[in-house]
């Protein structure tokens, strides 16, 4: 069965990756993507039920902060309600689920961060003391006085010369590099998959 | 047709160094979050606590697919090694197909070890569909389920602080890497030891040793060097075009 699987996960990894390159293999690629989409669509369905599944264990032996996964399994059927007979495109499912609970519970979890970060940034010092995390703390410190807005008006150079040339010279550069890194690891971890050497489909 | 002609020679490469480190397997260099998670791993099983891996939100459906298999790739390694332990590892996913082959990982990885009866559904979890209802879920696992060890590794973007931040708070050790710049740059600065780039891809190779995986990690060193080349050859031929 795992050979078969492979073959099979094999197989259509070539032809999917072969249509980007071959007309006569185009037609293969658009017929096993859509397939994939209206699997990854069923997926979603396992996931949420995998997530109730969780929560609801949690409910049931009343764990700690068991409540709130009694909320999320509140919330989760009574979107569901909502959305099934008002439809999901409906004014008052969009007001109320998602511009009144989703988006502002999500910006305040973005906020949440900006204050997390910032105390990151302090204890770095004390979790790591080399000369990567120094240098770190002192390119943030710059970019931070040269964007900032200060009472007293703008410190000279650092908006106008400091903060571009260390954001758009020396960040740019490592970020390209770091992004080449991240390309060339992918290629190689994709040619494994599709070799069969890696098999996530749960292969030995 | 260069696409074609880059995964031609990528794949040739990588069919010929894991032949060569098949018969001459050769030292990786240190990377100490990769020592630190070796270590973590026997003593989680010693001190009776779990591991969480935080696999991240990517897509296998695009090109974050990479960063989602690379840490499938890590849970595959450490499914396997902490199977004995009375409490297992658990990993939390972002989105619903990762989900599904995070649980069928896990699972392998117990039929590894021979003790797939001791595996449980409930191990692999997909927390919230959207990123920071992912990372709102997977930071209550650290909270909430005797964690030693919070290992976040995949595509996460700066929701990976609210994980960073439910594990600091617990004092649990941290071992994390993105393949997305925000991402990087919040594990650099919330954990322990970080993994920069493409360490991430480093894993398997790593904790497993095998031939393939560091071959891949050659592979990627010749394509580095040669593009290095070539952009100083493309500087070196603008500096003198200008002359």
């Amino acid at each position: 069965m795992r050979v078969f699987t492979a073959i099979i996960a094999i197989t259509v990894g070539i032809l999917v990756l072969l249509g980007y390159f071959l007309p006569q293999a185009a037609i293969f690629q658009v017929i096993l993507l859509d397939w994939a989409i209206i699997l990854a669509g069923s997926a979603a369905l396992i996931g949420i039920f995998n997530l109730l599944n969780v929560h609801a264990d949690k409910v049931r032996r009343r764990a700690k902060d068991g409540v709130y996964s009694a909320i999320l399994i509140l919330g989760l059927f009574a979107t569901f309600i909502f959305a099934l007979f008002l439809k999901p495109q409906n004014i008052y499912v969009q007001a109320f689920i998602l511009k009144g609970i989703i988006i502002p519970v999500e910006a305040s979890l973005m906020a949440l961060l900006t204050v997390s970060l910032l105390y990151a940034a302090v204890r770095l010092l004390r979790r790591r003391t080399d000369l990567m995390s120094i240098v770190f703390i002192v390119v943030a410190a710059l970019i931070f006085l040269g964007s900032a807005t200060l009472p007293f008006g703008d410190i000279p150079l650092f908006g106008t010369l400091v903060r571009p040339w260390v954001s758009q010279v020396l960040a740019l550069g490592g970020a390209r590099g770091i992004l080449i890194g991240v390309a060339l690891g992918t290629l190689t971890t994709g040619l494994r998959v599709l070799f069969g050497v890696d098999r996530p489909y749960g292969g030995k | 047709m260069t696409a074609l002609a880059i995964l031609v020679v990528a794949a040739f490469l990588l069919f010929v160094i894991t032949l060569w480190k098949r018969r001459s397997p050769t030292p990786l260099r240190e990377i100490a979050a990769f020592t630190q998670l070796a270590r973590t791993l026997g003593l989680s099983i010693e001190d009776g606590k779990r591991l969480h891996i935080s696999l991240g939100h990517g897509s296998l459906l695009d090109a974050r697919g990479g960063a989602a298999f690379a840490g499938l790739s890590l849970l595959r390694n450490i499914a396997e090694s902490t199977s004995v332990s009375d409490m297992p590892t658990v990993a939390s996913a972002g989105d619903p197909v990762l989900g599904l082959l995070t649980q069928d990982t896990l699972q392998a990885g117990y039929q590894a070890a021979g003790v797939e009866d001791a595996y449980v559904h409930t191990m692999g979890r997909v927390t919230g569909l959207s990123p920071f209802s992912y990372a709102a879920g997977a930071m209550q696992i650290p909270q909430n389920e005797n964690v030693s060890t919070n290992i976040v590794i995949g595509h996460l973007g700066p929701e990976a602080g609210l994980i960073t931040e439910a594990a600091d708070r617990n004092n649990i050790n941290l071992i994390g890497s993105s393949d997305n710049l925000t991402g990087q740059s919040i594990l650099f600065a919330n954990t322990q030891e970080p993994l920069i780039g493409e360490e991430l891809f480093a894993a398997g190779a790593y904790l497993n040793s095998d031939p393939a995986h560091v071959a891949s990690l050659t592979v990627q060193d010749i394509f580095r060097w040669v593009i290095i080349l070539i952009l100083l050859g493309g500087a070196a031929m603008k500096f003198v075009g200008a002359l």
